[in-house]
């Protein structure tokens, strides 16, 4: 053992969440060091080569607008990018691209290594030193003790990561990196509780061994759209590569019920299956019997590689079980698996032990972030990686941490979700997860965030002069599109005949014609004679803000409500077992979360309206003694 | 949107218990009281223009319809009881007139008060004594509880299945829409607009019937009716008797239909019990022994009830088997009168002869033997399970004023469909009346959704 620095902040793990946290904290000033157990892992994809998709997309919107990473290294590494659901809504707009792994990783690693106040060391953390309820340093698996003021733990999927394949079984983190295998003894005699979960991965093969032409080609958007709202299209456009789509069929079907008995995780029946949005082709195979074919996407894992991901198949079934099922499938009758498909087990907390701020309740400075949340998937790991990197540096500056609520961004979601409701299986972001899902749209997230990224001094100056700008001249457009009115002409008939629109007997106001539905700002220029040059994201917002204004009012005043309630703050020192009145699964259940506020209580499953009701009575009843004692 | 508590609504209640006749007075509490009452109440002047604890004399109509003649008093916050604005209607008591009188305030904006709310709010509001909390607190968490599982207890049936069952549509339709958002690259089945417009064109029609007929609604606003049978001199005038004395006070005279036929509700622990046919009872009671089993049959078709009386110290004769069909596919309770007299007929006779019968009891109505739970059994008939007549009402309340919520959100979604908007905003619609039929039931959780969703369909990689 000896003593090797004295810092500010340590990040334990260098993957999505890892990374987010240690370039947040450093940015923040903060001499931060970031321990990976193998340097040349940091930031890996370890499963999908692709990031964002539906919900996915926003939360990496979403990084960016506070000042995070993750969408300026995919708009640099990717290969093929797509606005998935257009048709369905402007809320549900999905921003996907496909990734090079290598080089995203290749390039996270370079902005790490750039970043002043950050240092990354490859190293093995053994023991979180704390003294006195509070964080005060690690030590290495070498012996090496790091001083530090604040933790914050990303240890992904490494924790006595365990890779199953049939019954060939191996000690290791994913992808056959070493796991880590110190670390769970440690938190445990700190008292965190663990729990175990699972995921996995299908293989990999060698591009020349698949039949392209059995095939549907899957191509690119034209009209890129970059997940950086400091990036403009024109500065990322590029020659994007190809995907494919293909099936399985019966025959690979009967490989799998042949041989579900060699499955580790259908020993017998169904037990312990992997999480429900990730299932393995078992699962698949076994839950929806009457489905003929899955579809399966065959994807690039890169530009420097010729492996391809195949997406739709992840299994644990043994290697020859492997082989056979592949070769079934339309185009890869002679595939040549370069990576066995596996499934992981690791350790990962019950996320109820933490505060909003990502803070454990019984540790000061002690954070943790990512899939070791009990989360699954990439953005989801960058998004409480960049959270937790904030409010470890807040903490050791002894400022307000930022909490995100689930009216300012799926971040908040995720992370209220996660505390408030702990989870059974790794928890993917959904959509449906959002009730405020109109408001958080992936085209507003510089809107809602960028001011909070500003504060905690993520967002330089630059930024957030361009950022108000592009404020300012939303509302002024909206301000003249309400004012605008449009009268009965020729050209209007013509332009109406076109949209098949009812025509104008009089004036009508612009606002309420981009209302129609066979309406939008954009077709309605013809008309609009007055209207000044304005970038393409700005008229994006005026018309997504004036033709859904109703709805989006609405949505507002839902959250009007439900602000009142977060605003009603349950202190700390709550008792809630003595409380008279709650019923004993409440009481239970609020004694174990101590819920931030009277909202966060509202939420805990268990607890009824009536139990918030009673909880009400207390606070005020506590508020008031505090008040005359104070006289 | 689920909000599991919402502490800035407009609530109200009728305050006065139900049957107690007189006056019945409804209270509505919270910011926009009194605009909320002005849309209802017409008067001499406006509300929002009279000054604080003056008392306004006009009628509440709801849209065209006069409910009632009241006299309203405005009370302006702070000095009230929850420290918010508040509004009393007084109007003509008895169940009916009050409750029609809520539900038009419901209808116009506010929502039925959990109970002990307004106390509740009078103490958060610092207008109750701190010493008061618990008293407060055993108000607001007892009574609830007890209201929980009742409306879920009263809605055990037909209703219940109902609602569930519509429920359930709605999540596959949002399952459906939410799978093919969450996984857009996936071809998953999807709902089109189409069969979601058919859809909620069922539903619409299943909710408006369920408003119109909801068994509890009819019953509540109607009084069940009900027929006494039985063949002469076996004791059907006594049991009237019983039963005008059992009542706690007469809500209503209406003259029926047919000249010589008059029906009188009485308030039996909260349910309407209207007896049909009893013409000229109190006066001459003697003469309803002699009403034929014929003049019955006609009425009986018609009933929500029928009371059978049988003579248990006599063999069944010809003239009661006569009625026996006139039971089948109705709520029924047969009286086997006369216990203080030996028996020569038995419990399992009886109920083998009329397999229909929902319930067969011994009584001796001149003793007053058995008539408890002849009253306990009528209870259970029609709410399975024991209620006080205010929380009857009150759950009642609830559950339309949910169900006319979740009507609403149909209206507007095939507005919605109308306008062909994306299915997003199908969605958002359909998750509103997810959760307006969920507080009936009970059931409201968006884990639900993505459950279904992951039940459903197959979904990852």
């Amino acid at each position: 053992m000896y003593q090797a620095d004295t810092i500010d902040i340590a990040v334990i793990g260098g993957g999505h969440a890892g990374c987010e946290a240690a370039l947040a904290a450093a940015r923040m000033g903060m001499d931060t060091v970031m321990f990976a157990i193998s340097l040349d892992s940091i930031a890996m994809m370890p499963c999908n080569p692709s990031i964002g998709g539906s919900s996915k997309g926003h939360l990496v919107r979403e990084i960016d607008a506070l000042g995070g990473e993750m969408g300026k290294v995919i708009d640099a590494a990717y290969i093929q990018t797509k606005m998935l659901n257009t048709a369905k809504g402007p809320a549900v707009y999905s921003l996907r691209a496909q990734a090079d792994k290598i080089k995203y990783q290749a390039e996270m690693k370079h902005r790490l290594e750039k970043t002043e106040h950050l240092r990354i060391k490859q190293a093995e953390i053994a023991e979180i030193l704390v003294e006195d309820g509070a964080v005060v340093g690690v030590m290495t698996t070498a012996g090496a003790v790091y001083r530090c003021k604040a933790v914050v733990l990303c240890t992904g999927t490494y924790l006595m990561g365990r890779c199953l394949c049939g019954d060939h079984i191996t000690q290791s983190g994913p992808n056959n990196l070493m796991a880590a295998t110190h670390l769970s003894d440690c938190l445990r005699k700190l008292g965190i509780r663990l729990y175990r979960f699972k995921t996995g991965t299908p293989a990999r093969m060698l591009r020349r061994s698949l039949d392209f032409d059995k095939m549907t080609p899957q191509y690119g958007d034209e009209n890129i759209v970059p997940f950086s709202f400091s990036n403009r299209k024109e500065d990322i456009a590029r020659q994007q590569v190809l995907c494919y789509l293909t099936y399985t069929n019966e025959r690979t079907h009967q490989v799998i019920r042949e041989n579900l008995h060699r499955s580790p995780l259908f020993s017998g029946m169904i037990e312990g299956t992997g999480p429900r949005y990730c299932p393995s082709i078992e699962d698949k195979v076994v839950r929806f019997a009457d489905k003929a074919a899955h579809q399966l996407f065959i994807e690039p894992e890169g530009e420097s590689t010729d492996e391809m991901y195949i997406q739709g198949m992840s299994s644990s079934l043994p290697e020859d079980v492997q082989i056979a099922m592949y070769r079934t499938i339309p185009g890869l009758e002679h595939c040549e698996i370069t990576r066995f498909a596996y499934a992981i087990e690791y350790d990962c907390i019950d996320a109820t032990q933490l505060k909003l701020s990502l803070e454990f309740k019984q540790y000061k400075g002690l954070f943790s972030a990512g899939q070791f949340n009990g989360s699954s998937g990439y953005e989801e790991a960058a998004a409480q990686g960049i959270i937790g990197g904030i409010n470890a540096a807040q903490y050791v500056k002894k400022k307000a941490p930022l909490i995100l609520r689930r009216n300012d961004g799926y971040i908040g979601v995720l992370i209220d979700d996660l505390i408030s409701k702990g989870s059974k299986e790794p928890y993917r972001m959904m959509t449906s997860r959002a009730e405020f899902r109109l408001l958080l749209r992936q085209d507003n997230a510089d809107l809602r965030l960028t001011p909070y990224g500003y504060q905690v001094g993520l967002i330089d100056e630059k930024r957030y002069q361009a950022f108000l700008s592009k404020k300012a001249a939303i509302e002024q457009e909206i301000a003249r599109v309400r004012k605008t009115v449009i009268r009965p002409s020729k050209k209007a008939t013509e332009i109406f005949a076109t949209y098949g629109s009812t025509p104008i007997q009089s004036g009508v106001h612009l606002s309420d014609l981009i209302k129609r539905p066979e309406f939008d700002y954009e077709k309605l220029a013809p008309l609009d004679t007055e209207r000044p040059v304005l970038a393409e994201a700005v008229r994006e917002q005026v018309n997504i803000q004036i033709k859904y204004e109703g709805y989006i009012n609405q949505q507002m005043r839902h959250v009007e409500q439900f602000a009142k309630l977060e605003e009603k703050v349950l202190p700390e020192d709550m008792d809630y077992l003595s409380m008279q009145g709650l019923r004993l699964e409440a009481q239970q259940k609020l004694d174990a979360i101590r819920p931030a506020s009277i909202g966060q209580a509202s939420r805990i499953t268990g607890v009824s309206p009536a139990d918030v009701s009673v909880l009400l009575v207390y606070l005020e009843q506590r508020n008031r003694r505090q008040k005359e004692e104070s006289k | 949107m689920k909000i599991a508590y919402r502490q800035e609504d407009i609530i109200a209640a009728v305050s006065t218990p139900a049957g107690s006749g007189g006056i019945g007075i409804v209270r509505i509490s919270g910011e926009g009281a009194v605009e909320l009452a002005d849309r209802i109440f017409v008067g001499k002047c406006p509300l929002v223009k009279k000054p604080s604890h003056t008392i306004s004399y006009g009628h509440i109509k709801d849209g065209e319809t006069v409910i009632d003649e009241v006299l309203v008093s405005v009370m302006r916050a702070p000095h009230t009881y929850t420290k918010e604005d508040i509004v009393e209607i007084n109007c003509h008591g008895g169940g009916y007139v009050t409750h029609r009188v809520l539900e038009t305030v419901l209808k116009y904006g506010a929502r039925s008060a959990e109970a002990g709310e307004f106390t509740k709010r009078a103490f958060l509001n610092g207008r109750i004594d701190l010493t008061q909390a618990e008293a407060v607190i055993d108000l607001i968490s007892s009574p609830t509880e007890y209201a929980r599982e009742m409306a879920v207890g009263q809605l055990e049936g037909r209703l219940k299945r109902k609602v569930k069952q519509m429920r359930s549509e709605v999540i596959d339709m949002i399952a459906s829409l939410e799978a093919v958002i969450d996984y857009p690259e996936y071809d998953v089945e999807e709902e089109s607009k189409q069969s979601i417009r058919k859809k909620s064109e069922t539903l619409l029609a299943q909710m408006e019937e369920l408003l119109s007929s909801a068994a509890q609604g009819k019953i509540l606003k109607e009084g069940i009716k009900t027929v006494i049978l039985g063949k002469p001199n076996v004791g059907k005038s006594s049991l009237l008797n019983f039963l005008l004395e059992e009542e706690r006070a007469i809500v209503t005279d209406i003259p029926g239909t047919t000249r010589d036929t008059v029906e009188e509700t009485v308030n039996l622990h909260g349910i309407a019990v209207k007896l049909v046919d009893t013409a000229g009872i109190r006066e001459t009671a003697d003469q309803v022994e002699k009403i034929g089993v014929e003049r019955s049959k006609a009425h009986a078709k018609d009933a929500d009830l029928l009371l059978l009386l049988l003579d248990s110290s006599k063999e069944l004769e010809e003239e009661d088997r006569e009625i026996f069909p006139l039971l089948e596919g109705k709520k029924s309770v047969v009286l086997l009168n006369k216990t203080d007299l030996p028996a020569k007929l038995d419990l399992a006779q009886v109920k083998k002869e009329i397999p229909g019968a929902s319930i067969v009891l011994p009584v001796s109505i001149q003793k007053g033997e058995g008539m408890e739970s002849f009253l306990q059994a009528l209870k259970d008939l029609f709410f399975d399970g024991e209620i006080t007549p205010q929380k009857t009402m009150l759950q009642n309340t609830r559950q339309k004023d949910a169900l006319q919520k979740a009507k609403d959100a149909t209206c507007h979604l095939l507005e919605t469909l109308q306008m062909d908007l994306p299915e997003d905003f199908l969605s958002m619609d359909l998750q509103e009346i997810s959760e307006a039929l969920g507080e009936i039931t009970g059931d409201a959780a968006s884990d639900e959704i993505i459950d279904r969703i992951f039940t459903k369909f197959c979904l990852g990689k």
